[in-house]
């Protein structure tokens, strides 16, 4: 089906599930209980950067998982891809395909230059290199094109580029709604449903992040088994070995290079589409460095891996922060008083404000024991359960 | 020709930081192959040592003093600190000006502990895993090493002001024979060039005059034939790990005074050192220190307002488009050695 195996479309065919059910699933307590405030993760915010993160890391992916380039700069082409959204946005109005369109083709251009001049050089330089250029990226957002007074103030700088009511916007109808929307559904219309106790959010511009999360997960299922994902995985088994074959590898990996910037930028229009403004703070570098643990937590060369970790990072980033120290009190009182205390003291540093803390640990716990992240984390329990049955090699297993 | 020598001059302090950071971070390419990026978190745990050193010397006992009532007829309390107890108020005094020197007694145990821990603990087992394994896992590491940090002082910047005999600026310009205040110097800055010289100085002799340094220079160019000489190399790698470490943390120390420590100040030169290396010529010591030097001169220079009027901007940029041209032009860097990082 679409050109694909059976086993890649039914792993499709689960993740449009997902896409579709997840305002369900993701809000499995009924509204107004204290377990709904903490853990009910179907609002429309949650659930689109769960969409948006998702195709930033499948993008990520296609570059780090495949041919084993770690670019650390990938933040600064999802920044770029916001600030060109919101430029359409300014110029032309509401209208979401021109800002996708554009942002896509900026970051694209940008990868193009980025991974012109890093791709000369490898494995660590490359890390070394991308992480430079983006910090310069960064720092032309964040100063020199963001000077208010000066006459080429592209990004506004701290502030943020947002769309004010002196902007041309020369498309906009009256009609438009005044926010981001498709054909005039705005990004933020949404159906509640209530049933029962249950009140489930049914977001517009959650729905189509999910078409393009679809989409981008499509296209990656193709790449990784076309003959050029073939060309990029033997680029990571050995790349010498494909030179004195008399090949160059050069223009693979900065396709490659290229699609995961435009990977980048579709997620970085995307974000816009959502809320129109865009900051410099989302090109920084540690940004590009939580894009490497949500791609290492879910599992790096993996077609779902990114998927998961994109969810898992946004999902526990969500609950890690919400919880304070009257919620540890709650939640620990079955404990004797002077026990009860001395644990929350204990755990008050890993959560709320702390929770950069859990996640870092966390990182580095996968990495240290779990190289393969969640997917490989599922496969080994998998396993324990299925030792009996043949070992047929998984869909899953890790491009080495 | 004053500006340029005030030029010159500022650059230097920044360069010093650069170059003692990419020097640790050379350093441990050098001996253990494995990119630290949690070098950054090195240098802010040396420059909370000489916050934790000020604020141990102001912690205090409260005492009653019978002779005075407060205004509601209390008996009043004192607080004596307890370096004026042990010491008496005139070296406590002298003690709590000359915090940040002193830190460095403090910085150097702690961070000889840090590296042997990180190293013996953490980076040992990554030695056969990939690069990008290796850079991840000190990624990670530095998160968490800056997120203790914040727990325990805060996001906030702290002042630690250097000692009253170093506060002010030096006028250079009148021992150059310019007139007075054309080139204003503070003096802490001179004193950090002369300390970071110091330590390059001293790590770069320690290498190439001891006994200990011969072999890890050996090990350095040929890690397997030192082993088989029957040498424990592992262990000199561990130990030459702990002198990068604490090299980065007293350029932490040192630095308190010129920029207020935040747990997050690492982050940026981390990325500054990376490119200072870089262009250096990844595993060349002597090419670290050179690039450190100048890339701080050329970064000083960009940020004259003469520059700035025509190219605006230039000074954010300069370092990374020099490292940029450097890679085109020179693929390994200044001093690059050849087969360091060619595969």
């Amino acid at each position: 089906m679409l050109g694909l195996e059976k086993k890649d479309f039914t792993l499709l065919l689960i993740v449009a599930v997902m896409v579709v059910l997840a305002p369900f699933v993701l809000n499995p307590f009924p509204e107004g209980t204290a377990m709904a405030q903490m853990f009910n993760a179907g609002y429309p915010d949650l659930m689109q950067r769960f969409a948006i993160f998702g195709i930033l890391v499948i993008g990520f992916n296609i570059l780090f998982g495949l041919t084993g380039y770690l670019s650390f700069g990938h933040a600064a082409f999802l920044g770029a891809g916001s600030y060109a959204a919101v430029w359409m946005f300014k110029l032309l109005g509401y209208d979401i395909i021109p800002a996708i369109l554009l942002s896509i083709a900026v970051s694209g251009l940008f990868s193009l230059a980025v991974g012109y001049v890093s791709l000369r050089r490898s494995g660590i330089y490359f890390s070394i290199l991308t992480l430079a250029l983006a910090q310069m990226m960064f720092n032309m957002a964040y100063s020199v094109l963001g000077n208010p007074s000066s006459s080429y103030n592209l990004t506004n700088g701290e502030t943020g580029l947002q769309v004010y009511n002196s902007d041309p916007q020369v498309l906009l109808s009256t009609t438009d709604p005044n926010f981001p929307h498709l054909f005039g559904l705005s990004m933020r219309s949404e159906t509640h449903l209530l049933i029962g106790n249950w009140d489930f959010t049914l977001n517009a511009g959650y729905y189509l992040s999910g078409l393009f999360l679809l989409l981008a997960f499509y296209v990656s299922i193709r790449i990784f088994r076309s003959p050029f994902g073939l060309m990029l995985r033997a680029v990571k088994s050995n790349q010498q070995r494909l030179n004195y074959t008399g090949l160059n590898t050069r223009p693979y990996t900065l396709m490659a290079f290229v699609i995961s910037g435009m990977y980048a930028g579709l997620a970085g229009g995307l974000l816009a589409c959502m809320d129109p403004l865009a900051g410099a703070e989302r090109m920084h570098w540690t940004a590009s460095g939580e894009i490497v643990i949500m791609s290492i937590l879910g599992g790096i060369g993996t077609l779902i891996g990114p998927i998961l970790g994109a969810g898992f990072n946004e999902y526990f980033k969500n609950i890690l922060s919400k919880i304070n120290d009257s919620v540890l009190h709650e939640w620990l009182a079955f404990l004797p008083d002077g026990f009860e205390d001395v644990m929350v003291t204990l755990i008050h540093p890993f959560v709320g404000k702390g929770w950069h803390l859990t996640l870092g640990l966390l990182f580095m716990m996968v990495i240290i024991f779990l190289p393969g992240g969640l997917v490989e984390g599922g496969q080994r329990i998998g396993k324990l359960f299925h030792r009996k049955k043949a070992n047929t090699p998984s869909d899953e297993t890790p491009t080495e | 020709m004053d500006a340029i020598i005030l030029q010159i001059l500022n650059g230097l302090d920044k360069g010093s930081a650069y170059a003692l950071i990419a020097l640790g971070l050379t350093l441990i390419f050098g001996t253990l192959g494995v990119v630290n990026f949690a070098h950054g978190a090195l240098f802010v745990i040396g420059a909370f040592c000489a916050v934790t050193l000020n604020r141990i010397f102001s912690v205090s006992f409260e005492t009653i003093d019978p002779t005075k009532v407060d205004f509601l007829g209390n008996p009043a309390t004192i607080k004596t600190t307890y370096l004026e107890h042990w010491f008496g108020v005139g070296p406590a005094a002298w003690m709590t000006d000359w915090s940040v020197p002193l830190a460095i007694l403090l910085a150097i145990p702690v961070m000889l502990l840090v590296g042997v821990i990180m190293e013996r603990g953490l980076i040992k087992h990554f030695y056969k895993r990939p690069h990008a394994d290796q850079i991840l896992v000190t990624f990670g590491l530095a998160i968490v090493l800056q997120e203790i940090i914040k727990f325990f002082y805060g996001a906030n910047p702290i002042q630690t002001a250097p000692p009253d005999v170093f506060i002010g600026t030096m006028d250079l310009g009148v021992w150059l024979g310019f007139e007075a205040n054309a080139i204003a110097y503070p003096y802490w800055r001179m004193v950090y060039f002369l300390f970071s010289t110091v330590i390059i100085g001293g790590v770069f002799a320690f290498l190439q005059f001891t006994t200990f340094g011969m072999v890890v220079r050996a090990g350095m160019a040929d890690r397997e034939t030192v082993g088989l000489l029957g040498i424990d190399i592992d262990k000199r790698f561990t130990i030459t790990f702990a002198i990068a470490a604490t090299v980065a943390g007293l350029a932490g120390v040192m630095y308190t005074p010129i920029t207020p420590p935040t747990y997050d100040i690492g982050v940026e030169l981390l990325v500054l050192s990376f490119v200072v290396v870089v262009v250096g010529g990844m595993g060349s010591l002597p090419g670290a220190v050179l690039a450190g030097f100048l890339l701080g001169i050329v970064e000083s220079f960009a940020s004259m307002n003469e520059v700035k009027n025509i190219l605006p901007g230039i000074d954010q940029i300069i370092v990374y488009l020099m490292a940029i041209i450097v890679i085109l032009v020179r693929p390994r860097g200044l001093m690059g050695r050849k087969g360091v990082m060619e595969d």
